[in-house]
């Protein structure tokens, strides 16, 4: 018996029929951004996907220009997709399982700025770095 | 007592009070029926009883009498409202994993839209059966409680079961208690009222044509 | 026991970032089945949150509900949950034991009374005083009872603590039954399930942290974020059940093709939870993804109603047998009333007075 034997079968690809739903409502929130400048955000997890039409969502929104990696408390992919202003933002742990999956509406997702607290923090331990270089004390 | 234990109860107790009140009561009714017997006649045959019998079951069921236009409507939707009720009740898939899970053997189903057309023809004759005994004088001179009672008890199965299978207005739970319960009383009342005549009415029709036919009278 | 601390600073002493504490802000979200959007009202709200004391006790369970929450499916965002609550007895994770652990709950209950949060999984046998389940030989009733008194809330995690579960299954030896059969008086919240899904657990305790109040619940007392729809509702193979496509066997075709599960018994019309969209191990699937029918675990009852392989529109009971006796008894009683005509005819012909024609020529 030779691989040819073995008959796959191509599943029909089953639609729950939430593909376009969400493509609308990213549709709705776009103009909404463009008008208003509100931004907006998606659960992508709450929403029932078999795994051929997440897959469907995922090619019909494509990849854009940025993608964008961040490391704290496991991974986190963030890519702009082929719309301009509608970003993919995934979430893992550290055992690389998905804690959420936003879509984003923004010209950039909030979670790539940068924190007041951190940048605070790190203004601090700037000035202790300088501190170290230089040898004087810090300012108060 | 919350909606999942009524449905258990109606699934699990109920439906073994009702599956035994109808059975109980359709054997006794039919077999004793069948026991009055007739005299035996003592004139000399003038034509088959079989003949006869087995010729008015089938002109009765499957052939359409020369009528006036309130008999053609009465007739029509009668056989409409029966053969959908027939349809989705033996046809549906739900339905024979029931019978399967009852008697031990299955048959296939037919596809969903044909159910949901016979469901909606069958609600449908039977709302406008239900109107024209209401609206036409002679009709609502002839109907008593039972006739009312019979229509309600066989149209809440149809209805509770069609809104079953889209969720329409309450919750898969409530829907499906409803639908069950529904047909429990359908189950008790039938073999004391006129729906008896699910079993009888074939008995009854060969009888008829076997008088006749013995007297050599064609019907 | 350091309650007066708040979650950002112990998260500053961790070295926690903002920004992985926004991503963990947005995980909650998810996870509390709130919209994304209040992710930064989460994180302003659990910035200030206080960790409350939290008292875990299991009565008649096979911990498994335990085990479920232990093995969360993200672990460091679990942690971080854990770390924002103090739980100070959990006869199973903790590490005291005996008399050290009995006195380690009594001295919570009496430090944080009215303010500490109570955790319950599994149920409490009543029958013969109680005495089939007892912890240093006291009973579940006793200890339930004392605790509740200062609860702020109690949270019945699992099926057994919410319903009854499988000890108050028929006949219910033990005369087991659930927490609000019990305590009246205090805020509960039924988390069921067998066991229930890990993420609704750490929800539950988390929508309390951030808004120090439970979750809005549906007539059964689960948080309806999570119980507020049937898995049927949100199932991947929902189509084919409007389409009446049926898997009729485990390996025939309609299986292979992934079609409806209802005539295997599948309870999911009935059962509200949110497998069909949190999923198990790590959102790896849910049972009907791995192709069994839900069982309807976290509804009350769920082991009385009938197999689990009995579709819903079959009996939940044996009416075949049922139905064979009344046939029999139907024709019994047919034939005894028959004989009976019999008899009343004959009596009736002999007693019938002959018509002759004398009779006939009367005036």
């Amino acid at each position: 018996m030779s691989l040819q034997d073995i008959h796959i079968k191509v599943a029909d690809a089953h639609s729950v029929g939430n593909v376009e739903a969400i493509l609308n409502e990213i549709a709705t929130r776009l103009d909404d951004f463009v008008n208003t400048s509100e931004t907006g955000l998606i659960d992508l997890k709450s929403l029932p996907f078999s795994t051929d039409e997440y897959e469907r969502l995922r090619a019909m929104l494509g990849r854009g220009e940025v993608t964008a990696r961040l490391n704290s408390i496991g991974e986190s992919e963030i890519y702009e997709t082929h719309f301009p202003g509608v970003w993919w933002v995934t979430h893992y742990n550290v055992e690389g399982d998905i804690v959420a999956d936003l879509i984003e509406i923004a010209s950039v997702p909030a979670i790539l700025q940068s924190q007041w607290e951190d940048v605070r923090t790190g203004l601090g331990r700037l000035r202790q770095t300088l501190t170290s270089v230089r040898g004087e004390p810090v300012e108060p | 007592m919350d909606a999942q234990e009524l449905l258990i109860w109606v699934r699990g107790a109920g439906l073994q009070i009702a599956a035994a009140v109808f059975v109980l009561g359709m054997s006794y009714r039919m077999l004793h029926l069948l026991l009055i017997g007739r005299k035996k006649s003592l004139a000399e045959a003038r034509g088959s009883e079989w003949a006869g019998g087995l010729r008015t079951m089938w002109q009765r069921s499957f052939v359409l009498p020369k009528l006036s236009p309130r008999g053609r409507f009465t007739v029509v939707a009668g056989y409409l409202f029966h053969l959908g009720f027939f349809v989705t009740l033996f046809f549906l898939s739900q339905h024979i994993a029931l019978f399967r899970a009852v008697f031990g053997f299955g048959w296939p189903a037919l596809p969903r839209g044909v159910i949901d057309i016979a469901a909606v023809l069958s609600l449908g004759a039977m709302v406008a059966l239900l109107a024209h005994r209401l609206v036409d004088p002679v009709k609502r001179l002839l109907s008593d409680y039972q006739d009312y009672l019979t229509w309600a008890l066989s149209f809440l199965p149809l209805l509770t079961g069609f809104m079953l299978l889209r969720e329409i207005a309450f919750e898969y739970v409530t829907l499906l208690t409803l639908h069950i319960a529904s047909v429990e009383l359908l189950l008790i009342a039938a073999p004391f009222t006129k729906l008896a005549h699910m079993f009888s009415t074939f008995i009854s029709r060969w009888y008829n044509g076997a008088v006749m036919g013995f007297k050599g009278i064609r019907t | 026991m350091k309650e007066q601390e708040t979650l950002e600073q112990r998260l500053g002493e961790q070295g926690v970032s903002r920004r992985a504490f926004l991503k963990f802000c947005a995980a909650l979200a998810t996870m509390m089945a709130l919209p994304p959007s209040s992710a930064s009202a989460i994180a302003a709200a659990l910035a200030k949150a206080k960790r409350p004391s939290v008292i875990w006790l299991s009565f008649q369970e096979c911990t498994g509900c335990t085990e479920s929450l232990t093995r969360s499916h993200s672990p460091t965002l679990e942690s971080l949950i854990f770390d924002m609550i103090s739980l100070d007895y959990h006869h199973t994770l903790q590490a005291a034991s005996g008399h050290a652990a009995e006195q380690a709950r009594d001295e919570a209950m009496k430090a944080f009374y009215g303010k500490y949060l109570l955790l319950v999984d599994g149920s409490i046998p009543l029958k013969d005083g109680g005495v089939y389940s007892t912890i240093a030989g006291r009973t579940n009733l006793d200890m339930l009872e004392e605790a509740a008194k200062g609860a702020a809330a109690i949270v019945a995690v699992g099926s057994c603590a919410a319903f009854g579960g499988l000890p108050n299954a028929q006949p219910n030896p033990t005369g087991a039954v659930a927490v609000s059969d019990i305590v009246k008086d205090r805020p509960i919240v039924n988390i069921s399930g067998c066991p229930p899904i890990p993420a609704v657990i750490t929800g539950v305790l988390a929508h309390y942290l951030t808004f120090g109040e439970l979750p809005a619940l549906d007539e059964l007392g689960r948080p309806k974020a999570f119980y507020g729809e049937t898995i049927h509702d949100r199932c991947y193979r929902r189509p084919f059940y409007d389409q009446g496509k049926f898997a009729k066997t485990f390996d025939d075709e309609g299986a292979r093709n992934g079609w409806c599960l209802y005539e295997l018994g599948c309870k999911g019309p009935t059962t509200h939870n949110a497998c069909a969209t949190t999923k198990w191990n790590g959102g790896t699937s849910f049972p009907i993804e791995s192709g069994h029918g839900c069982i309807g675990c976290s509804e009350p009852k769920f082991w009385d109603a009938g197999s689990f392989y009995t579709p819903l529109s079959a009996p939940a009971a044996d009416v075949a047998t049922v139905a064979q006796v009344s046939m029999v008894a139907g024709a019994g009683a047919a034939v005894a009333m028959g004989a009976l005509d019999r008899v009343k005819k004959q009596k009736l012909q002999q007693s019938r007075e002959k018509l002759t024609v004398e009779d006939l020529k009367g005036d």
